[in-house]
């Protein structure tokens, strides 16, 4: 037990290392920052006094454990835009906001997505079944961006029941949190059917019944307990998509949130600001699936009892 | 996933009529999807008050919708195509020899497969839209560079399997050298897991492809792209709702429709690996 954990915490770790190498070597490919920074006006004494600011001028290595030195100490440059404000700080400001719409989401898409694929598995060949698996692919094959502008077209345009973008009441987060948890929730909808049919086909459920235990106790004693487990493992991919779905979602209703920033600090090639957000995300998402491996650990009574 | 038949004929005549589109697109479009004009600007549909000339209506630059609709189905199957080919082909072949060779080269693979699924696949692509420029290479190869790891993760599974087989000792034995047992013996026994995870992805790499596309990071301007099109109605949202709608509206069926056969694929060729979460 303890060694499967100890494992998975350092290979957390080396992933990391990994990524922060990647994103560094992207600074490398992302053209000269120093042209950029620069007016047409400035001398070449200019140019070589900022390429020593910036410590261009160092070994490529050195350049490297400076920038590794740096983030540990939580500074990853400022902004090349506006008031050069640390790159971490504009992060930060903004991480509250993708966080919170990515729970409401989550939530939103657990809350309907289990009870859906439980029905769906108990009610199999019924109504409930066919609009829960209808249900399931649509949002499986609908484009997010293309949702959240059909949605603002009805609720904002067409009824004007709801704000059309921007962050606010509890109104400014259905339409986004809608958009960015339909794949999530079609995803959870169809694996809680899968291993809640697997489950109620299964021996011990079988058993229980012979015993005479209520099928309202089968349900949720046997069955659900045991289908939640393989949602339990995609918990890392809702994760991804939700990262991944955050930048558009976020552009398309203005959300003021990491994943814009990501969308407009690149498009305004500020490259220390993009590599703040690709970090702050690629950390977010590395802890979210080490916190998983750890709860899967802890469900799981074969792994409990295989370690010694 | 929907089992009943007519929906899965449905399904295929779509899927059909997709790549029908693509293929004939210059014989079957109405107009050149690329020639505009300002006189027939933002034209309604036929039935909404427009004419038969432009039955979908035409864009803010007079094009035909439908022509662009029918051209958009070429870049998307292309996109896929050649994304999942290379992805495929890369994909396996690391796939299999991390499973074949196993230890050490098995787990440098594997752990390199891991750190490609946490590549958050928009900020990816969006890099390399800004700083190589947007391109159809850039495009393929971003989705490429994100997709692999699916086949790697795969082959090795089956790789591995197909490895405790008696015929693969018995093989060895008889002197096969390695890559003659990985042609004869393992590809053969993987194809059609491989196969499946391919048709999965198609739906996966549209939506992918158009995202991009809706982002600016995708296949550039004029080449109508379905992604392309519905940002550039996103504009015109109140005045011509018909630019937004119908380009989504195909991406919709056509990845619903995939999906649809996809699953009926993995159904009936393998049960066991059923379609999990994935990327958007």
């Amino acid at each position: 037990m303890t060694r499967a954990i100890i494992t998975r915490c350092a290979e957390a770790l080396i992933a990391l290392f990994l990524m922060s190498a990647a994103i560094f070597a992207l600074r490398r490919v992302t053209g000269d920052p120093v042209a950029l920074l620069l007016s047409d006006s400035a001398t070449e004494a200019d140019r070589m006094a900022l390429t020593a600011n910036l410590g261009l001028d160092q070994p490529l290595l050195t350049q490297y454990v400076i920038f590794l030195r740096d983030a540990l100490h939580g500074d990853l440059g400022r902004s090349l835009i506006g008031d050069r404000q640390p790159a971490l700080d504009l992060v930060l400001s903004r991480l509250g906001y993708s966080l919170q719409l990515a729970g409401v989401a989550l939530v939103f898409s657990f809350l309907i997505g289990i009870p859906l694929g439980v029905m769906s598995a108990v009610h199999r060949g019924r109504f409930i079944d066919f609009a829960a698996r209808l249900l399931a692919l649509i949002g499986q094959s609908v484009p997010v961006f293309w949702l959240g502008i059909v949605l603002i077209f009805l609720f904002s345009v067409t009824l004007g029941l709801l704000p059309t973008s921007g962050y606010g009441d509890w109104r400014h987060f259905i339409m986004p949190a809608l958009t960015l948890g339909l794949f999530t929730l079609a995803a959870i909808t169809r694996l809680c059917r899968a291993s809640m049919l697997e489950a109620l086909n299964s021996e011990y459920v079988k058993f229980a019944r012979i015993k005479g235990v209520s099928e309202n106790q089968i349900l949720i004693k046997h069955a659900l307990r045991n289908s939640l487990m393989p949602v339990v493992t995609f918990m890392g991919t809702f994760f991804a998509a939700m990262i991944t779905g955050a930048v558009v979602v976020e552009t398309v209703f203005s959300w003021p949130g990491i994943g814009r920033l990501a969308y407009e600090s690149i498009l305004r090639r500020d490259f220390p600001v993009v590599q703040a957000t690709v970090l702050t995300m690629t950390l977010l998402f590395i802890s979210c699936n080490l916190a998983v491996d750890l709860i899967y650990l802890w469900l799981d009574p074969r792994m409990r009892q295989g370690a010694k | 996933m929907i089992r009943a038949r007519p929906i899965l004929i449905f399904a295929m005549l779509i899927f059909a009529l997709f790549v029908l589109a693509s293929i004939a697109a210059p014989w079957i479009a109405p107009t050149d999807p690329l020639l505009g004009s300002l006189g027939k600007r933002l034209k309604p549909p036929v039935w909404a008050g427009g004419t038969w000339a432009n039955l979908l209506g035409t864009d803010a630059q007079g094009r035909d919708v439908l022509a662009r609709l029918i051209y958009g189905a070429r870049i998307s199957l292309t996109v896929s195509l050649v994304a999942i080919g290379i992805a495929g082909s890369i994909g396996t072949s690391i796939g299999v020899i991390a499973g074949y060779k196993g230890g050490w080269t098995d787990r440098i693979f594997m752990r390199i497969v891991d750190l490609a699924l946490s590549i958050p696949v928009i900020l990816l692509a969006l890099l390399f839209g800004v700083v190589f420029g947007p391109s159809f290479t850039n495009v393929v190869a971003v989705i490429a560079l994100v997709l692999w790891s699916q086949y790697a993760r795969m082959a090795r599974g089956e790789t591995l399997r197909i490895m405790r087989e008696d015929y693969i000792d018995l093989a060895r034995t008889s002197g096969l050298s390695a890559l003659q047992i990985i042609r004869r013996h393992i590809l053969p026994n993987i194809a059609g897991v491989i196969i499946v995870v391919a048709t999965l992805q198609v739906g996966t790499v549209i939506v992918l492809e158009a995202s991009l596309s809706f982002l600016g990071v995708g296949v550039p301007p004029p080449t109508p792209s379905w992604g392309t099109m519905v940002a550039d109605g996103r504009s015109y949202l109140t005045t011509a709702w018909w630019l937004c709608l119908f380009p989504g509206l195909a991406i919709m069926l056509v990845v619903m429709s995939v999906n649809m056969i996809g699953d009926e694929l993995t159904d009936r060729l393998n049960p066991a690996l059923r379609r999990e979460g994935g990327e958007p």
